[in-house]
């Protein structure tokens, strides 16, 4: 065994020269500060991401898209296919934690600073991995063709219809015509499984590579600590040290998504039924019912402009600046703009208590 | 975790055979292939498809009497996989498994031939259903029929 081992190490050394590639994994060091534990949430993501990937793959063995298969293939998967109601409640759970992992990941990114120069870059394909997660919620959410997903797919495919002049093109896109049918179904199924993932493959490798490029940040507070008093200064070693500690975190994550997954399976509800009105209490998921909430109580009308345009046009320009914030902060590490934080902290705090009232209200 | 930083346990220089040590990595590396297995179990037994609900003791309706006339025959849905039904000749009607045994192609009729033929691979089967050229190894399971006024009904032979 033993013997085979090294045997295939020498075959491989001799091709690729191993030895350059331990050293690039041994160059990487983690810093160790009282921050350190934050660098967990992007490792996290990924584990996350990963389990997406592997429970997705699966589901597609049973699935079938259309509007007179897909809710009954996956009422299918979730009585018929052995522990098919764990895999597909592992995929609702994980793209829940999913969602909320990689907005944990962005603020504390945010606040930590560690978008500043020379990682710009990294977080604009960060950000842009974000709105991709999104986009796999939303167009995941429809698949299963229930009550609450059709009307979820109809009125999230309503709100980029009322921007002006582009907003038409593309709700027909969206929808593959006029109306949620059958039509929308397979469109956002392929963005599901196919467009969505080739784009957040590509990303993902961008943002990965990035990272091993630049190393892991040191927040500047800490960075001037370091600076006054070297001695201080403490690092670990990505391989083997801290990728022992990040498997051990995606072990728990692996437990606790097994163990809610299996205590509160995701429910499958009511067949969607385009004829009927639409239930009482009706909600987006969680991570967009801010703007859900918002919009619903934005008045019809504000200094003469539609109110529910507005309201857009304002998500639009937050998305816009969590874009290019890199660009928007002073490029000197230790004085950083003051008002960006506590731009943070109020948007932070408003999508707090929007999905709290959001959650709430009737 | 616990640990200080910068300290691993593999800087500290221990006995290469200590038994304490070996004790804890036995207990870590069974606890962690037991839960490997309590992850792949479910996912193995999610890729085996669970089998459709078959015929059981029910019958069939495979066609009507004014379908068929002598000397041909209609292919019909028995549970997931097509059946046969043939009119001979002389006016009885044979049921079968349109399968063939041989690699799983549905099986017709020759009306020139009085017989039935498989078009993979040049097998034959006679009007019992019993290979009698070819590569079949098995004859095709025969149905029995029962014709109820205008309706001809196929199911299952019921075992004695």
């Amino acid at each position: 065994m033993a013997s085979l081992v090294t045997s295939v190490h020498a075959w491989l050394d001799e091709r690729f020269h191993l030895d350059d590639i331990k050293a690039l994994a041994q160059k990487k060091k983690v810093p160790i500060h009282r921050y350190s534990y934050w660098y967990f949430l992007g490792g996290m993501t990924l584990f996350l991401f990963g389990v997406q990937v592997l429970t997705g793959a699966l589901l597609l063995l049973y699935y079938r898209p259309g509007a007179d298969e897909a809710f009954e293939s996956v009422q299918f998967i979730i009585t018929q296919v052995q522990f098919g109601w764990l895999i597909r409640s592992v995929h609702s759970w994980s793209a829940n934690l999913l969602v909320f992992m990689a907005f944990a990941h962005l603020f504390s990114v945010l606040f930590l600073k560690a978008y500043r120069k020379p990682r710009e870059l990294t977080w604009v394909s960060g950000v842009l991995l974000l709105f991709l997660m999104l986009a796999f919620g939303f167009s995941g959410y429809l698949l299963p063709w229930n009550t609450l997903s059709y009307f979820a797919t109809k009125v999230g495919t309503e709100i980029p219809g009322q921007v002006p002049i582009i907003g038409r093109p593309v709700l027909l896109f969206l929808r593959g015509g006029e109306d949620i049918t059958g039509s929308t179904l397979t469109r956002l199924f392929g963005f599901h499984v196919a467009i969505l993932p080739a784009l957040a493959t590509l990303l993902l490798g961008i943002h990965l590579g990035l990272i091993q490029y630049f190393g892991m940040s040191v927040p500047p507070k800490v960075e001037r600590e370091w600076q006054a008093a070297p001695q201080d200064k403490r690092e670990i070693r990505f391989f083997p040290n801290f990728a022992l500690r990040e498997l051990m975190a995606w072990y728990v994550a692996l437990g606790l998504l097994g163990a809610l997954a299996a205590l509160f399976p995701w429910n499958l509800g009511v067949k969607a039924d385009p004829f009927a009105s639409a239930p009482a209490g009706i909600k987006p998921e969680w991570y967009f019912l801010f703007m859900f909430q918002t919009l619903k109580l934005i008045p019809a009308k504000i200094l003469g402009m539609d109110g529910e345009i507005l309201g857009i046009l304002a998500f639009g320009a937050v998305g816009a600046v969590a874009l290019l914030l890199p660009f928007l902060d002073r490029e000197k590490p230790f004085n950083t703009r003051r008002w960006i934080p506590g731009f943070a902290c109020i948007f932070l705090g408003y999508m707090g208590a929007m999905t709290v009232y959001g959650w709430m209200a009737k | 975790m616990a640990s200080p930083p910068g300290t691993s346990a593999a800087t500290q220089s221990a006995p290469a055979d200590l038994p304490r040590r070996r004790f804890v990595n036995i207990l870590l590396g069974t606890g962690l292939l037991a839960s490997a297995a309590s992850f792949f179990y479910p996912i193995l037994r999610y890729l085996v498809p669970p089998k459709l609900p078959d015929v059981g003791g029910d019958a069939v309706l495979a066609a009507r009497v004014s379908e068929l006339k002598p000397n041909t025959a209609k292919t019909f849905r028995f549970g997931t996989r097509p059946g046969l039904l043939v009119e001979t000749a002389s006016g009885e009607y044979r049921a079968m498994s349109a399968t063939c045994t041989h690699l799983g192609c549905t099986v017709q009729y020759r009306p020139d031939l009085r017989e039935i033929w498989c078009a993979c691979h040049n097998g034959m089967y006679d009007l019992n259903g019993r290979n009698i050229s070819g590569p079949p190894p098995r004859p095709l399971e025969a149905f029995e029929v029962q014709v109820r006024g205008d309706e001809i009904f196929v199911r299952r032979k019921q075992e004695a």
